[in-house]
């Protein structure tokens, strides 16, 4: 009997992997990190299992490291998120994601009456607690809690 | 101040502040000075509101300012369907400064960043109206002669109420006691009561003010609006708790004073309104001073 074909994703020489993502929220991440608009090589698995998030993805991007500040902006849709920087074959470094103290273009205001879902303005807040994320709009200042996050 | 905006109240120091009400005082004194001769002040009134339009217009015609603008959006080129966006972007090309009011939350700190000139804030949606703010900051340290330590009762609509808000959160900054005196269905929000146990201040709340009236420096009075009441006969058993009558001033301080933001409907009897404590039309005109003093700061004239 002939072998099955198997197409394993293999591991990278130089790059980023980013494990522990949500499976629901991998194409936010795609999206927040800009990943569609890249041209190196870029492969990704999802509704992987986790015995933490149930399902997860992970991303492995070629060729490509990440300011802190960039990375950062993935952790209202994969507060879990790790990293791993590789360099020839080799993790050389594991990072977490931290909620940063500004939010740009990420998150919907939940307020109906919002400037911010009027006109084509982009949305910024101040995150006022870190733990159950929630956001102070910097337009309308009213406060966008967890539950009621939507991410653009 | 000069070339800043002033959209919340809290873009201003404490210093800032008190600048902006000895420049009120001495415009109370001297209210025709022509600081803003050949300036034009666009005042952009995306919907109505009569009384703060007339009296930034009157503040700037005192100055010596040429005004633009209008006073109802319906006659505007918004009804053709143009952005806040490019609104202001055109009339900051025709202005020195844009005084402008809109029913959408958070677009006058959206204006304030699209705009070349300063923009105050005369009002969005149920957010701020800091002008509101410090003219009546204006109004009690007038006739009190200070603002540390004062008793303020806030009474009516505390839930809704967007000048007992920010009032509340502008004098947190000097030791003020408050008493919250409203229904069960208009209490002061979480939120702002935690604010004041941050700051280790004292706050009180009441479901009416008759027993404690006494102890009131200033009695700070808002309309308790029906529409705001889910079951109607909540509201029918609450109107007339909240409304002032000169018989409940007999036992108050001397130095106390009433002051109402207005339109007042009937939450003050008109039988108060000749009572040497009812303030609220003087603070009416203190709103021109303080507003003089704002637009001056503003364009760094003063």
């Amino acid at each position: 009997m002939k072998e099955p074909k198997q197409l394993s994703v293999s591991a990278i020489q130089n790059g980023t992997v980013i494990d522990h993502i949500p499976a629901k929220n991998l194409f936010k991440v795609i999206q927040i990190l800009g990943l569609d608009h890249i041209d190196t090589q870029i492969t990704f698995g999802t509704n992987l299992e986790s015995k933490k998030l149930g399902r997860k993805a992970i991303i492995k991007i070629s060729d490509k490291f990440f300011e802190d500040a960039d990375i950062n902006r993935i952790a209202l849709v994969a507060p879990d998120a790790k990293l791993n920087i590789i360099r020839d074959y080799e993790v050389v470094e594991k990072k977490v994601v931290e909620v940063p103290d500004t939010i740009v273009g990420i998150a919907r205001c939940m307020n109906p009456k919002c400037i911010t879902n009027f006109e084509t303005v982009t949305t910024r807040f101040r995150v006022v607690s870190k733990k159950n994320v929630s956001l102070k709009c910097h337009y309308c200042e009213k406060i966008t809690n967890q539950e009621n996050m939507q991410i653009i | 101040m000069k070339n800043r905006s002033l959209v919340s109240i809290d873009d201003l120091s404490t210093d800032e502040v008190l600048i902006i009400l000895d420049h009120a005082a001495e415009f109370e004194k001297n209210p025709v000075q022509k600081l803003l001769e050949g300036k034009v002040v666009a005042t952009l009134f995306f919907e109505p509101s009569t009384r703060t339009r007339l009296s930034f217009e009157s503040a700037i015609n005192r100055l010596g300012g040429k005004i633009v603008g209008f006073s109802d959006a319906g006659v505007s080129s918004v009804s053709k369907g143009e952005t806040l966006h490019d609104t202001i972007r055109m009339v900051s090309s025709y202005s020195d400064l844009i005084v402008m009011r809109h029913p959408v939350e958070g677009s006058a700190r959206y204006a304030s960043e699209i705009s070349s000139v300063p923009v105050i804030n005369a009002g969005d949606g149920a957010n701020q109206h800091p002008t509101q703010t410090l003219l009546d900051m204006y109004s009690i340290r007038k006739t009190q002669g200070t603002l540390d330590n004062l008793n303020i009762f806030m009474v009516g609509d505390l839930k809704y109420g967007r000048t007992v808000h920010s009032l509340m959160m502008a004098m947190s900054r000097w030791n003020t006691t408050f008493n919250f005196i409203s229904p069960e269905e208009l209490k002061m929000p979480e939120e702002y009561k935690l604010y004041l146990e941050n700051l280790g201040l004292k706050y009180y709340e009441h479901l009416d003010f008759t027993d404690i009236i006494s102890k009131a420096d200033i009695i700070y009075m808002t309309r308790v609006q029906k529409e705001r009441f889910s079951d109607p006969i909540e509201y029918e058993k609450v109107k007339n708790v909240y409304v002032l009558k000169n018989s409940m001033l007999f036992n108050t301080k001397p130095n106390m004073r009433i002051l109402h933001p207005l339109p007042r409907v009937n939450e003050i009897h008109t039988d108060v309104d000749t009572n040497p404590k009812a303030y609220y039309f003087e603070q009416a005109l203190n709103g021109v001073y303080t507003r003089q003093a704002i637009l001056c700061s503003l364009l760094g004239i003063k």
